[in-house]
């Protein structure tokens, strides 16, 4: 009994701290440990973490005016926007020494596109002037003002030197002002033109058809989980390879196998006409619009929906719905009052699961979506490669993580995240 | 075998899932009002498929059930009115307990009031009157026990279904909830049928035990009658601790027999179900009714040599494993009296019983 007559720390057996004994003991766990995951981690670092930051930064990024035009934007400050004024000589010098320099490194339809996204007709303002503009010598051609609208009147109208200003900031709101359908200008954030107000209904649309395709699902999957969970094992093996052989056929495949059933010549209205129930001229149109969308992604994501309520179904026990029938509760009143709220859970996963990939689906909103029926994520992908607005494109995916992740949060305060069993 | 005061009555019951084995063969059974009754039987004799058929959660292929004197096949399980208490208890886990208790008596719709009234009632009787506002998860196994058994006799049904109610206490809850379930079923006078794999507890807290084996009732009895005087060797061996010889009847003599041994030896019995010489039989005999101290041995009574194995000290009891007629693990039992002979290992003994204590049976 040394142990209780010794005084001060715990030793170990060869007169180290106890403490210190069994950190070293464990470090060699933890450090083994990291080790295990390092390879994945650095994976998941470089090909994940950093791009999607990357991406993201770029929704505040700006600093492509002033590192173009650096001596233009130091003159600018002295220029008052509201003036209504041309401004002076000095800035004109200025511009037209930055503009030589970023014609020497190609960099001015650059800046032309970046400023176009704001103001159109900037991009061939700047492509068209950089030859002209390159020919003058800074020393030489003084006064350039004159010269400047010679060679392309947009130079000597004062809206553009506003726009020039107002985006010089190295770090902008702009593009997420972009997003929700407004702009930047000299006198604050001000709402687009309407013809160009299209995102926030776009995100509206997302966010709607969403949960209408969660809510399909939910109906859909309700019953064929809770069979799954209650039929005799060799029959719910096979309806579960029903359910998963569609899960790991390609997306593409069914997305397009959805084309071939919609289309208007497609095997649905080929059947309806062919059946008598709707005429040869007055086909219906269930594709490339909000319904086609709806259909083919309820179908993609259902397998989403019925896992995890399926797997929840599967815990409770039949004893619950027994005990409830001894008690004297109908069959209703039993599944009403003991299944289902022990059944919640399981919906609650499944929700959240296929809302969350519904908001940010691509492939099939585009290939099935038509104009009508396409989601934030088109866009997205319209301003990454076609558009290259990338900024934009950032900006619109950082709202959308926001947004999945408030609801999440939402999600996780109202049900508890501790309530969703995926398996 | 039908009766007119039978509350509970299987007729001639046949049950199979697949079409192809009976589960239930051919049972008949017939319960007065008021009995606690016991279905004992190792795992797959059937006992519970015929409380499941009596609940009606499942049909039976075959046959009538009667409940009170009412054909009961055709009746759905929420209309039979029958408590039922389940093995791990089922009760809901997402109400309190007083809701659960107040669900059988909701869906009967019964006035609030009321409702409140007979919940408090039935958690007092089980002494869990402070503890209606818990989650069944919040309470430990033996407390879901008893909330189990108060929902099951909260809307007062006068047949109560058990199925292996205490099958996940441990050993001293498990004693202590055996008398209480009896003590509530004698008082409110409610009839019992109670499924268990576990003998102590037929024993214990029933009036009559049926046990099962292959689909049939092997025995229909009061414990005592089941304990002493087992009418096959099936009951014989699954009922306490038993020693079994296998031999040849050599003669009959009324309510004696001599059995001669296959080591060549002879013993005295009592015939149970052999009826002729030559029949082949096993003779069944309980450890503590073999004697082997000589002076209490009858004069005239055959005895056995028996050569001492092992002796297993248990405190109240002595144990010993004797080699007798060629069987190793023959069991005697002697108390732990201040004149108890102590038999060490090695040693040779005489042993001995009664006639009437040991009995033979179909081999």
């Amino acid at each position: 009994m040394t142990d209780a007559t010794q005084s001060g720390p715990m030793l170990a057996a060869d007169g180290t701290p106890l403490k210190k004994s069994l950190a070293r003991s464990l470090r060699r766990r933890k450090v083994r440990a990291l080790a295990l995951i390092a390879p994945l981690l650095l994976f998941v670092l470089l090909s994940f973490v950093i791009p999607i930051v990357s991406m993201l930064f770029r929704s505040v990024e700006n600093g492509i005016v002033s590192e173009t035009l650096p001596l233009t934007v130091v003159e600018l400050r002295n220029w008052d926007a509201d003036s209504g004024e041309l401004p002076d000589e000095a800035l004109y010098a200025a511009f037209v020494k930055d503009m030589i320099a970023a014609v020497e490194a190609k960099e001015h339809t650059r800046l032309g596109t970046r400023l176009n996204y704001e103001e159109t007709g900037m991009s061939s303002m700047f492509r068209k002037s950089g030859r002209n503009i390159k020919r003058l010598d800074p020393e030489a051609d003084a006064p350039f003002k004159e010269k400047l609208i010679d060679i392309h009147e947009g130079w000597g109208e004062v809206e553009t030197w506003r726009t020039i200003k107002t985006h010089a900031v190295p770090i902008t709101n702009g593009y997420f002002l972009n997003a929700i359908d407004m702009r930047r200008t000299p006198e604050g954030p001000r709402a687009q033109p309407e013809d160009k107000q299209i995102l926030v209904k776009l995100f509206g649309r997302t966010l709607f058809m969403s949960l209408i395709i969660t809510g399909a699902c939910i109906l859909l999957a309700y019953p064929v989980s809770y069979l799954l969970a209650t039929l005799p094992m060799r029959v719910s093996n096979l309806l579960m390879i029903l359910v998963l052989l569609p899960f790991w056929t390609s997306l593409l495949v069914r997305t397009s196998a959805w084309k071939v059933m919609l289309q208007q010549q497609g095997v649905i209205n080929e059947t309806l006409v062919w059946l008598g129930f709707v005429a040869d001229d007055a086909r219906l149109v269930i594709i490339n619009n909000q319904f086609g969308t709806i259909i083919a992604m309820t179908h993609i994501l259902l397998p989403f929906m019925i896992l995890p309520m399926y797997s929840v179904m599967q815990t409770i026990p039949p004893s619950y719905t027994r005990a409830a029938k001894s008690m004297g509760a109908t069959n209703w009143t039993t599944f009403w009052r003991i299944y289902f709220p022990q059944s919640i859970p399981g919906i609650g996963a499944g929700s959240i699961l296929v809302f969350i990939l519904a908001i940010g689906y691509y492939i099939t909103p585009e290939i099935v979506g038509g104009t009508k029926g396409v989601f934030i994520s088109n866009r997205i992908a319209y301003h990454i490669s076609s558009s290259l607005n990338w900024g934009l494109a950032a900006a619109l995916g950082t709202i959308l993580l926001a947004v999945v992740l408030l609801l999440y949060w939402c999600y996780d305060k109202i049900v508890g995240i501790d309530n969703v069993k995926l398996g | 075998m039908t009766n007119d005061a039978a509350f509970v009555e299987f007729q001639r019951v046949q049950k199979s899932y697949d079409g192809e084995v009976l589960v239930v063969k051919d049972l008949n059974l017939s319960m007065p009002k008021g009995e606690f009754l016991t279905m004992l039987g190792p795992s797959g004799s059937g006992k519970t498929t015929c409380l499941m058929m009596l609940a009606g959660f499942e049909t039976a292929t075959y046959g009538e059930i009667m409940l009170d004197g009412r054909p009961i096949n055709n009746i759905p399980p929420h209309k039979r009115g029958i408590g039922m208490v389940f093995q791990n208890y089922a009760l809901f886990p997402h109400m309190t307990v007083a809701e659960n208790l107040s669900f059988p008596l909701e869906v009967r719709k019964i006035g609030k009031d009321q409702r409140e009234e007979k919940v408090k009632r039935a958690l007092d009787m089980v002494q869990m009157g402070a503890f209606g506002s818990r989650r069944p998860a919040q309470l430990s196994g033996g407390q879901q026990q008893r909330i189990a058994l108060a929902r099951a006799l909260v809307f007062e049904p006068e047949l109560v279904l058990m199925d292996e109610p205490l099958g996940a206490l441990d050993k001293q809850l498990r004693e202590h909830m055996q008398f209480e379930i009896t003590r509530l079923a004698h008082e409110l006078g409610i009839t019992t049928v109670y499924v268990t794999h576990d003998q102590t507890e037929a024993l214990t807290m029933s009036d009559r035990v049926a046990v099962f084996d292959d689909g049939r009732i092997q025995q229909l009895a009061p414990p005592d009658l089941l304990y002493e005087e087992p009418e096959n060797s099936f009951v014989a061996q699954f009922i306490g601790e038993n020693n079994t010889l296998d031999g040849v009847i050599k003669s009959i003599d009324g309510d004696t027999c001599v059995v001669k041994l296959d080591d060549g030896s002879e013993i005295d019995a009592k015939p149970v179900n052999v009826h002729t010489a030559g029949e082949r039989t096993k003779v069944s005999i309980r450890p503590e009714r073999v004697e082997f101290n000589k002076d209490r041995l009858h004069a005239d009574a055959h005895t056995l040599k028996a050569m001492v194995k092992e002796f297993i000290y248990m405190g109240d009891v002595f144990r010993f494993r004797l080699s007798v007629a060629g069987n190793d693990d023959f069991i005697i039992k002697t108390r732990n009296a201040p004149d108890a002979i102590k038999l060490s290992p090695g040693q040779e003994v005489e042993i001995g019983w009664l006639a009437k204590d040991c009995r033979a049976l179909d081999a």
